[in-house]
């Protein structure tokens, strides 16, 4: 399935915080919290319900020019996400 | 930016190295009053002697300390936390201070506005217990012909408002067989999360031990079962089953490893890298006394069983004890004598046979003496004797 025009959208039971202690995004649910790597978090944190997969990619290779495979980072990154349950598109 | 690795999650293997991370998990234990007689009961069996609560101030104080060490989950748990009447003004600060919250309740002293208000606070979650799917039997445990009613009720409540809806069910002997109608309420309340948690044999629950614990063939079906409703309702439920641990032959990784991501302060401002852990021989310091940051860094309790230092054989030379710590201490105290021995659930250690006795008597069902309720009456002869 082709997800570029789709929109991803946070799970309403899941937040997304960023916490300076573990200098990292964590996401938190009911009695449960997983630290994401930078490049993770940085795409979780671009994801605001109204934005579609490519708008987000757009908006990553703009704050990083000199990134490499970005738009297939994202893509990849929201199809392990809908996996998990923490992200459905909209 | 590289390829992303999704997550490296919090519960993952866990080192032995002795640098001290931060207490990632508060678990805030308001009270160990409770109008519910569970006889599995965690909470220690002297409780009724435990006074003097912290003033609404002082866990404010010590939620401050918590999220500044970088504390990002915290749990309201008891007794019953609800009792307290300070639980909304707690939840509210909880939520300015960044925490992701849940409320651990027995659903008794919950009600439509009370729900309404610790939205509002912020609460993030509410986990409602049941102690069976049978009215009769629910009260019977419960000690209280209210309340199955009362957390039906609750559920609809929590359900209404949006709550994500995780409902507990503690798993014995006698309510282990009910699993399907167990499963199939869940599945009529919506329940996002069910933990179905055999009974852990600490506190109420290890004076009761042979009285609750269930055989190897309630085990099987029920895991069976479990199975079962996991794949028809694969994406709309999500179910844990944890088994009693005295049917595995090597140790959990007991709170990821003593004063590695928990920390409890106890209704008294004890703080304890576990909630078990007032039973052991260790002073441990007191909120009411000690800054958070020196407790959880500095003191003697809390790094008593960092590291490998202090192991014994069989575990100073396992492979294992960088996944497992050598299991619980609070088991191998209870059970050998010692916190220092390997959790005797190891089929490496000595004691092993200890808990092969207790799991042949569990095979046997009636010669057991009877359940011995969780309340203030019993808590008190307990102590006195």
């Amino acid at each position: 399935m082709n997800h570029v025009q789709q929109i991803p959208c946070l799970h309403r039971h899941f937040r997304l915080q960023w916490e300076p202690v573990q200098d990292s995004f964590v996401l938190l649910y009911p009695e449960g919290m997983v630290k994401l790597n930078a490049s993770a978090g940085e795409i979780l944190s671009a994801c605001d319900g109204k934005k579609s997969v490519a708008e987000i990619s757009d908006s990553l290779e703009q704050k990083y020019p000199d990134g490499e495979g970005i738009a297939d980072d994202v893509i990849d990154f929201f199809i392990a996400a809908n996996d998990k349950g923490w992200t459905h598109f909209v | 930016m590289s390829s992303p690795i999704l997550s490296s999650p919090i519960k993952s293997r866990g080192s032995l190295a002795k640098r001290i991370g931060p207490p990632l998990w508060l678990l805030a234990e308001l009270t160990y009053r409770c109008p519910l007689q569970c006889p599995y009961c965690s909470n220690p069996l002297e409780f009724a002697n435990i006074k003097d609560e912290l003033t609404t101030e002082q866990w404010l104080h010590v939620l401050r300390q918590g999220r500044a060490l970088g504390a990002a989950q915290l749990g309201f748990s008891g007794g019953e936390p609800l009792l307290r009447q300070d639980l909304e003004d707690l939840a509210a600060e909880a939520r300015s201070l960044g925490y992701y919250s849940n409320l651990i309740t027995s659903g008794m002293g919950l009600s439509r506005e009370r729900v309404a208000a610790l939205k509002t606070a912020g609460l993030d979650h509410i986990q409602l217990s049941f102690q069976d799917s049978d009215k009769e039997l629910n009260d019977q445990i419960a000690g209280s012909h209210k309340a199955f009613d009362k957390k039906l009720e609750m559920a609809q409540v929590v359900k209404e408002y949006d709550y994500p809806m995780v409902i507990n069910f503690v798993l014995h002997r006698h309510n282990i067989d009910h699993i399907e109608s167990i499963l199939n309420l869940c599945v009529a309340i919506g329940a996002d999360y069910v933990e179905l948690a055999n009974v852990q044999y600490y506190g109420w629950g290890l004076h009761n031990r042979d009285n609750l614990m269930p055989s190897a063939e309630q085990l099987r079906h029920a895991e069976e079962v479990t199975q079962r409703f996991r794949k028809q309702y694969q994406n709309k439920m999500q179910l844990i089953f944890v088994v009693p641990d005295y049917y595995e032959t090597r140790p959990k990784g007991c709170m990821n490893g003593w004063g590695s991501l928990f920390l409890t302060v106890a209704p008294d401002g004890l703080a304890l890298p576990c909630h078990s852990a007032r039973d052991l021989p260790i002073s441990f310091p007191s909120v009411k006394s000690t800054p958070l940051k020196d407790i959880w860094y500095g003191s003697d309790g809390f790094n008593k069983y960092r590291g490998d230092d202090w192991m014994a054989e069989p575990c100073r030379s396992c492979p294992e004890k960088g996944d497992d710590f050598g299991g619980c201490r609070c088991q191998a105290y209870h059970l050998t004598g010692s916190a220092e021995n390997a959790d005797p659930v190891c089929d490496k250690s000595s004691h092993h046979h200890l808990i092969q006795a207790a799991v042949a008597q569990a095979q046997r069902s009636n010669d057991v003496r009877p359940l011995l309720f969780r309340n203030a009456k019993n808590s008190r002869q307990l102590a006195e004797s």
